[in-house]
């Protein structure tokens, strides 16, 4: 009797029901397509965030430049005296890009520290190559060298890797295409892995020779970046990296991963204890520095769209709640009759309730439908989002660029300004399990405040005043 | 079967109170018919739903099988009226997305009985209302005449011990209103029903055994027994 009567007088009303669970439907379609929208921009973020930092970090630690330091070189083209105006000359320097830096030893010292799970150093560098013909004397001896005159420059950057911490730092999310990584048998030998887009342009592979700091490096490995991360040129040993530069038993970025990411927090704290000058960096915070149309995306998604699912939403269940009691109170007359055939309270409110509860059933299922069809058209629809991080000091590998001192201009400052992050991401809208599971839930409860507020309605006259209702 | 002492019924009205029913006494014995009269607004349907425990009274004593039922709770009130009384109302009050025999089967549901006894008994009790042919139809499908025998098979399919009827030929035409009195009339003889109708329709009280008239909230007058069952 009680599906009999549910599925008939939800037929006898099948407008009304049909229009409260469309309501139902777009508020949990809506809610739907917001998650999946915010979480595929949470993912992109994460996709962002390993492109900086590499895949299984959770910390960075960099140092801010000392006051004073990073000014371009000065290429002393002929050394103590310039020379002969018209003579061919070429230089091959490799260069921090004027990233203050840390000791090597620090790395073993975070190492050490009780929550830390593992901890590898790298130095970005830039490879900077000037040749060309000594320009007359009074274009000679300016900053950065490439003055007017036939000199031509190229750069490509170079990061030094520390062969033992593959598992951190910039070659974590990276894929060995051809060849091998760099192994600790090869810490201290002239061989390179190369960036899968560099190693196409410059028609490089295994076995190809490439020069670093006018050393002649084998390529022994291409890697190809993970989908919009950051990537390097070239990779050395961190050993050769350091020592071509001049800078040894230094390191330039710290990549740091906590046993849990519970702790990574406690881990933050820690290693700015061990080193209180440096710079240390969760992903939380280099997460508030990105910026860029994938920012917008998230603040978009998380603020006017939640809000946008929570208003509608809140609607429909108005609206189910208002026509349901208002169904019931056409049916006052109805329900008195059967409190006098001796019908309890509590039958008639079940019978009321599983009407609103088929129908949010139905609303919610149209959702779940609407929700994927509104999740699609998100992703194929999105533009391509970009998310940059700012020039600062402060960042990662990202950081720090463009510090190349007054008059910094030339080639090694615009080579340090390419080190400012920008990524572009795809949108993506996945809808989880999770997220299907609170439709049903929400269906239900919609289903369940409308059927509660028809029944009180239903059941708070006494059957006699039921009875002299006029229909 | 019941015993009203002192009966009043008192409702409030804006800022003020209206009594339905000043003090009435009444007492119905096993098996009789009683017609209550009286012009409209006089209290006979505020006193049918005394009887019925679809409302409490005021004041005074309402004995019914020897329970007071001023004293029940809601709880027991809707298990009198599901077990021992059942109701014919004048617009019939059929649920009108059920068919005639579901319509008799809502009487059994708050019963327990099993599904299979439900369906059996609920087309046995149209059968006795001569309507067995039309248990498939809506009461949209049925005329007036037949949606109240079908409202009576409902009231009886429980074998309630007294049948309420108000005005149960009210939207009836003549030549119905006797089809219908004359199968309330057999029903009465043949099952020993008590019963009580409040009607209007002179020729409607006539035909019962006793007759009340309700004026201005009071039983004014309870004629003696106008004839016996044969």
């Amino acid at each position: 009797m009680f599906i009999t009567y549910l599925l008939r007088e939800l037929r006898r009303r099948m407008r009304q029901a049909i229009f409260v669970a469309a309501g139902l439907a777009l508020g949990i379609g809506l809610v739907i397509t917001v998650i999946a929208a915010s979480t595929g921009v949470s993912d992109s973020q994460a996709t962002v965030l390993h492109s900086l930092y590499g895949v299984g970090t959770d910390v960075t630690v960099t140092q801010s430049p000392a006051s004073g330091s990073g000014r371009p070189p000065n290429f002393r083209i002929g050394g103590a005296s310039p020379g002969k105006a018209g003579t061919s000359f070429s230089r091959n320097v490799l260069r921090g890009p004027g990233l203050g830096t840390l000791k090597s030893s620090s790395v073993s010292t975070i190492s050490g520290l009780t929550d830390v799970s593992a901890a590898s150093g790298a130095l970005s560098l830039t490879d900077l190559s000037l040749s060309g013909t000594v320009p007359s004397g009074s274009q000679q001896g300016a900053p950065g060298g490439a003055g007017s005159g036939s000199v031509t420059s190229s750069t490509f950057t170079v990061t030094g890797i520390d062969p033992a911490g593959d598992s951190l730092g910039p070659l974590s999310s990276a894929t060995i295409t051809s060849g091998h990584n760099i192994t600790t048998a090869e810490s201290t030998a002239n061989v390179a892995v190369v960036d899968s887009n560099y190693a196409a342009a410059q028609s490089l592979k295994v076995g190809s020779k490439i020069t670093v700091a006018g050393k002649s490096f084998t390529v022994v490995g291409i890697a190809r970046a993970a989908q919009s991360a950051s990537s390097a040129d070239v990779y050395i040993p961190l050993a050769r990296a350091q020592s071509l530069a001049g800078m040894t038993n230094e390191v330039n970025t710290i990549y740091v991963s906590a046993t849990s990411s519970a702790d990574i927090s406690t881990v933050s704290k820690e290693i700015s204890g061990a080193l209180p000058k440096a710079t240390v960096t969760t992903s939380s915070d280099l997460a508030s520095e990105v910026t860029g149309s994938l920012s917008s995306a998230s603040s978009l998604a998380n603020s006017l769209g939640k809000w946008l699912a929570v208003a509608v939403l809140a609607a429909a269940f108005g609206i189910a709640s208002i026509l349901t009691v208002s169904a019931v109170s056409r049916r006052v007359r109805e329900f008195g009759t059967l409190k006098a055939m001796g019908w309890r309270s509590r039958r008639i409110i079940r019978q009321i309730m599983g009407e609103a509860l088929v129908i949010g059933i139905i609303g919610g299922i149209a959702g779940v439908a609407l929700g994927y069809g509104g999740a699609a058209l998100v992703q194929s629809l999105a533009p391509p989002l970009t998310a940059s991080t700012a020039a600062t000091s402060s960042g990662g590998p990202a950081g720090a660029a463009g510090q190349g001192g007054p008059g910094g201009g030339g080639g090694l400052a615009r080579a340090a300004s390419a080190a400012s992050h920008s990524v572009s991401v795809h949108l993506t809208a996945p809808v989880t399990a999770g997220v299907v599971a609170l439709a049903v839930a929400l269906a239900i409860l919609g289903g369940l405040i409308a059927g509660s507020l028809g029944g009180w309605r239903a059941v708070r006259l006494r059957p006699a005043a039921a009875l002299a209702r006029v229909e | 079967m019941y015993k009203l002492t002192a009966v009043t019924k008192d409702y409030p009205k804006g800022r003020h109170t209206v009594r339905a029913l000043r003090g009435v006494d009444l007492v119905i014995e096993d098996g009789d018919w009683l017609a209550i009269q009286g012009p409209t607004g006089h209290g006979k349907s505020t006193l049918l739903q005394i009887l019925g425990a679809l409302d409490r009274s005021t004041s005074g004593t309402v004995e019914f099988r020897g329970q007071d039922l001023a004293s029940l709770r809601e709880s027991q009130l809707t298990r009198v009226r599901a077990t021992s009384i059942g109701f014919i109302f004048q617009t019939f009050n059929l649920i009108p997305t059920l068919s005639a025999q579901e319509n008799v089967e809502t009487a059994l549901v708050p019963l327990g009985v099993t599904n299979a006894e439900r369906r059996q008994r609920a087309a046995r009790a149209l059968a006795e209302v001569s309507l067995a042919d039309r248990a498939r139809h809506l009461p949209s499908e049925l005329s007036g005449g037949q949606q109240q025998r079908v409202a009576i098979a409902r009231a009886l399919v429980k074998k309630p011990a007294v049948l309420l009827a108000d005005e149960p030929t009210g939207n009836l035409d003549e030549g119905t209103r006797d089809e219908i009195m004359t199968l309330l009339e057999y029903l009465w003889q043949e099952l020993g029903l008590t019963l009580v109708i409040v009607t209007h329709d002179t020729s409607v009280a006539r035909r019962a055994q006793q007759t009340g008239v309700m004026k201005e909230g009071r039983l004014v007058v309870q004629l003696a027994a106008q004839h016996t069952k044969t």
